[in-house]
């Protein structure tokens, strides 16, 4: 089998001025969503309460609402949760009244009015907890893009360095984009999905980086774009095969995985399809718009032979 | 060019042994069990005490499956949950207090793995069940206790130095002695700046009053705050003993902050009941000069406090506390003469001295002991002194039914807390639906697996199904070194596990494609081999730091359960470094290193352009 049976290169490069109007676009659109509708944040960054509950036969969800709103809880969001034996109860942060008092009604009401309701999971987080979890949260997003930046740098040059990680970062906006447009809840574990699909797309990058530096070795008579659309065309194959299996396991997850991994392998799946294209459609011309050139790569002193293959 | 040195195969074969054998532990399972540990040093697990509960339990007719003493105490496996609980039950009122008798759940795995110290992974609480808390010590609480006892230690001095003062009250952070003249508060002042270095002085004068104002020092205050967190730590580890909780986890997070997690604790209730309580119990005398039904009006007296006394009227309590709670040795729950519940109290030699003052001192007046939960203090008993009592020995009884007096006691012995404390962050899984996590995590790596599996091994033929062996290889090595290292395993580090299989095929992509590339050029067989390992390796090396980066960046800033992601996500990395590119490359040199002729090798089909000009 193979799937990539490319006669010539692809012209990548000169399909620039629309691949970048394409990122632009999406990349405002995820912006504006961000910004009119903003994320859905869970409960780990809000503050509140949020209790899984499971039922031997299928809830009647207005029927806990209603009991919930009796105990003065009208702000009370009740939802079926993966099955319709489990229902979600989510709370908002209550300075009045302590979290596990909360929590301790909660269930006693719910049992009160069915034998059979069984606490699953509580997750409660005080406001300066969720408060504290923004913001180390965005710490990590920093010293991520600024430890790639670092090493790219230092691997190759600082112009992929930049290019790698805009290309990402990119990626990272439309993901978030995403989130806030379906209003998909956007937990902690969903960040770490984000942190971890930045890391691994910018393997993406890498993989085409570090063609194009090869290529400018071998390819001596060729122009810069000529260089940059031979190893995107070669490495192709790869990418997509990479990434398919890497999905694979991600949609296993979507399928098996239940509620609680649902988002994490929606943000991933969004990651990796987004990651293939910005790699090679972001990441590559912006190397070209920074000016990338021969000589930033190939140094002419004795560094070349000590590379040369045994 | 393809052939590995033996040493080489040596370290494959090695690893691949440790990884087989540490792995191992993870497929038994586990069988409910009960722990037995000493909680006092007087108390000890030794066969001793085995034989005993050996012979307890065949005389209630409790059957096991095993029993063995090791470092943490007895642990006793049995059948089913059932005879678990009522084992338990049975040993708890048998061996009493000394000992905590705590539900567990232990590997079935058999003696000679255990003995090597290969265990079985480390559940986090998502995936076995349990609660995990945050809780905030209070560290303005933990200051105005400690000027509280400042200005009850002074009040005794001035009383022992005989330099007579006129008042002594606590404001905020700052204790405001009142003296009639200036020589009584130079007195006064030298005698405190002798004695408490902790406190700095300052003199005032209000109208006709000489006030001395002292302060806590900033180191002071420091030490104060820390430790404070540390005894609130012991006092919870106390308290979570007491609660019957094998493999407790209690530890300080951040200046002020503790985290308790109680693996397969079900009763969270009484969990969080017990830990968030701040009872310390307070000894003072009943004003019984002032009238109490003038207080109930809203005239309170000066230096006195209305309170309700337990199952009574309202009562006049001195505001002025004698003794508190740390001078508490010992606190058991039982019976007095009239067989109603009761607590009694032994005290430590500094509290039995005190004690046995104020009751020769006060014969025939009343004293109230306080119970102070969550600020709020209840009078649970004002007896009328009859006698001096001297050894320490105190007895509380008033109206208390026994559960009550068992809570009483439990708390007063555990201690109290230095300071106030809140939960702020609370995580209960029941453990159904931990068990649910756990097959949801395995069946998403099972299924993405075999995905991979047979999409490699049809796209890449033997060298794809060579890829697949490597990446079990990886996962076995992965799940090896995360029951070796004990790490904690939570549902997005099983995610994490599922991932890292996914990612770690890229390498193994990488290859094959490289090798077919050279293929597609026309190099012979064994050297495209060659060259496809040596060139996709700077590649592969270059894209794992990049994950790696964000795997480290994730562990130092992520909390709870992404730190358990990051772990994963890291040891993942190393070990299809290892697995992808060294034992994939031993299994092909294994196969087609020795062959001198070459012709193909079984990647797929090459498909080959018709014009390869460029």
């Amino acid at each position: 089998m193979e799937f990539f049976r490319i006669k010539r290169d692809i012209p990548f490069m000169s399909w620039g001025k629309y691949t970048t109007t394409i990122s632009l676009l999406t990349f405002i659109a995820a912006l504006f969503f961000l910004y009119t509708k903003g994320l859905n944040l869970g409960v780990d960054f809000t503050g509140g309460t949020v209790m899984e509950v499971g039922y031997p036969q299928p809830a009647d969800i207005n029927r806990i609402r209603n009991t919930l709103i009796k105990l003065g809880m009208s702000d009370v969001s009740v939802q079926n949760f993966g099955t319709s034996r489990d229902v979600l109860i989510r709370l908002p942060a209550r300075p009045a009244m302590s979290s596990a008092r909360l929590s301790e009604t909660v269930i006693k009401a719910l049992q009160e009015d069915d034998k059979g309701a069984e606490i699953r999971r509580v997750e409660f987080v005080g406001p300066q907890v969720g408060q504290e979890l923004v913001e180390s949260g965005a710490l990590a997003l920093l010293i991520v893009s600024l430890g790639i930046i670092g090493y790219l740098a230092l691997r190759f040059e600082w112009k992929f360095g930049v290019a790698g990680v805009i290309a990402n970062l990119h990626d990272v906006v439309i993901i978030l984009g995403f989130f806030a447009f379906f209003q998909w809840e956007f937990s902690l574990t969903v960040l770490a999905a984000i942190l971890a699909i930045l890391g691994y797309s910018v393997n993406e990058s890498v993989v085409v980086f570090d063609r194009i530096r090869e290529n400018f070795r071998k390819m001596r008579k060729a122009t810069v774009a000529q260089v940059i659309d031979n190893a995107i065309t070669r490495t192709m194959s790869r990418t997509i095969i990479t990434h398919g299996c890497t999905q694979m396991v991600v949609t296993s997850m979507l399928f098996f995985g239940g509620e609680a991994l649902h988002y994490f392998a929606l943000a991933l799946t969004i990651g990796i399809l987004f990651g293939i294209y910005s790699s090679v459609l972001v990441a590559s011309p912006l190397v070209m718009l920074l000016g990338v050139s021969r000589d930033d790569l190939v140094k002419p002193e004795k560094k070349e032979g000590a590379e040369a293959l045994p | 060019m393809n052939r590995y040195p033996s040493w080489k195969y040596l370290i494959i074969a090695v690893s691949i042994l440790l990884g087989l054998l540490y792995t191992l532990p993870n497929f038994y399972g586990e069988s409910p069990a009960v722990q037995i540990s000493p909680l006092r040093t007087t108390a000890k697990a030794d066969t001793v005490l085995l034989q005993r509960v050996e012979d307890a339990l065949k005389k209630a007719g409790i059957a096991y499956n095993g029993m063995f003493l090791d470092a943490a105490g007895i642990k006793i496996r049995f059948p089913d949950t059932d005879t678990q609980i009522k084992a338990r039950d049975m040993l708890q009122s048998m061996l009493g207090s000394g000992y905590m008798v705590a539900l567990n759940l232990l590997p079935n795995s058999p003696q000679w793995l255990t003995s090597i110290g290969a265990l079985p992974m480390y559940l986090g609480l998502d995936l076995r069940g349990g609660v995990h808390f945050m809780l905030q010590v209070d560290m303005k609480g933990a200051l105005s206790k400690a000027l509280d006892r400042f200005g009850a230690d002074i009040r005794g001095s001035l009383r022992e130095k005989g330099i007579p003062y006129a008042g002594l009250d606590r404001q905020g952070s700052q204790i405001t002695i009142k003296f009639r003249n200036s020589d009584s508060r130079a007195k006064a002042e030298a005698e405190i700046n002798k004695t408490y270095t902790d406190l700095s002085l300052r003199e005032d004068n209000v109208g006709a009053d000489f006030h001395l104002i002292a302060t806590l020092r900033p180191e002071a205050q420091k030490r104060i705050q820390d430790s404070a967190v540390q005894q609130n730590i012991t006092t919870l580890r106390n308290r979570v003993n007491e609660l019957g909780v094998a493999e407790p986890i209690i530890q300080q997070a951040g200046a002020d902050r503790v985290v308790v997690q109680l693996p397969g604790v079900q009763d969270t209730a009484k969990a969080k009941d017990i830990l968030g309580r701040t009872a310390t119990l307070e000894v003072r005398m009943v004003d019984e000069e002032r009238d109490v039904q003038e207080a109930m009006r809203g005239k309170i007296p000066f230096g006195s406090e209305l309170y309700t006394e337990r199952g009574g009227g309202p009562i006049l309590v001195k505001k002025q506390v004698v003794l508190t709670g740390d001078r508490i040795n010992d606190a058991q729950a039982g019976f007095d003469n009239n067989n109603q519940p009761a607590v009694h109290l032994n005290l430590d030699n500094n509290g039995a001295r005190i004690f046995r003052q104020l009751t020769h001192d006060n014969v025939g007046k009343r004293m109230a002991i306080l119970l102070i939960e969550k600020n709020q203090a209840e009078v649970i008993t004002a007896p009328v002194i009859r006698e001096e009592i001297g050894g320490g020995r105190v007895q509380i009884s008033g109206r208390m039914t026994t559960e009550e007096a068992r809570d009483v006691a439990l708390l007063l012995r555990a201690g109290a807390l230095a300071a106030p404390m809140d939960i702020i962050e609370e995580r209960t899984v029941g453990p159904s639906l931990g068990a649910d996590n756990i097959a949801r995590g395995f069946n998403s790596t099972l299924f993405g697996f075999a995905a991979i599996a047979v999409f490699m091994t049809a796209y890449y033929s033997m060298f794809g199904f060579i890829s697949v062996v490597a990446l079990g290889v990886n996962l076995l090595l992965l799940v090896g070194l995360l029951s070796i290292l004990q790490a904690t395993l939570t549902l997005p580090g099983m995610a994490a596990i599922a991932l890292t299989i996914g990612m770690a095929i890229d390498a193994n992509v990488l290859i094959n494609e490289r090798i077919r590339d050279e293929l597609r050029q026309g190099m012979p067989p064994q050297a495209a081999i060659n060259a496809g390992y040596e060139r996709a390796f700077g590649t592969i090396l270059d894209s794992n730091i990049t994950t790696l980066i964000a795997g480290i960046a994730l562990f130092a800033f992520g909390s709870g359960p992404i730190k358990g992601f990051a772990v994963v996500l890291c040891l993942g990395i190393l070990t299809s470094m290892f697995s992808a590119v060294m034992v994939s490359r031993g299994l092909v040199n294994l196969i087609y290193g020795s062959r001198r002729k070459l012709e193909r090798v079984a990647i797929g089909q090459v498909w080959k352009p018709v014009s390869t000009k460029r």
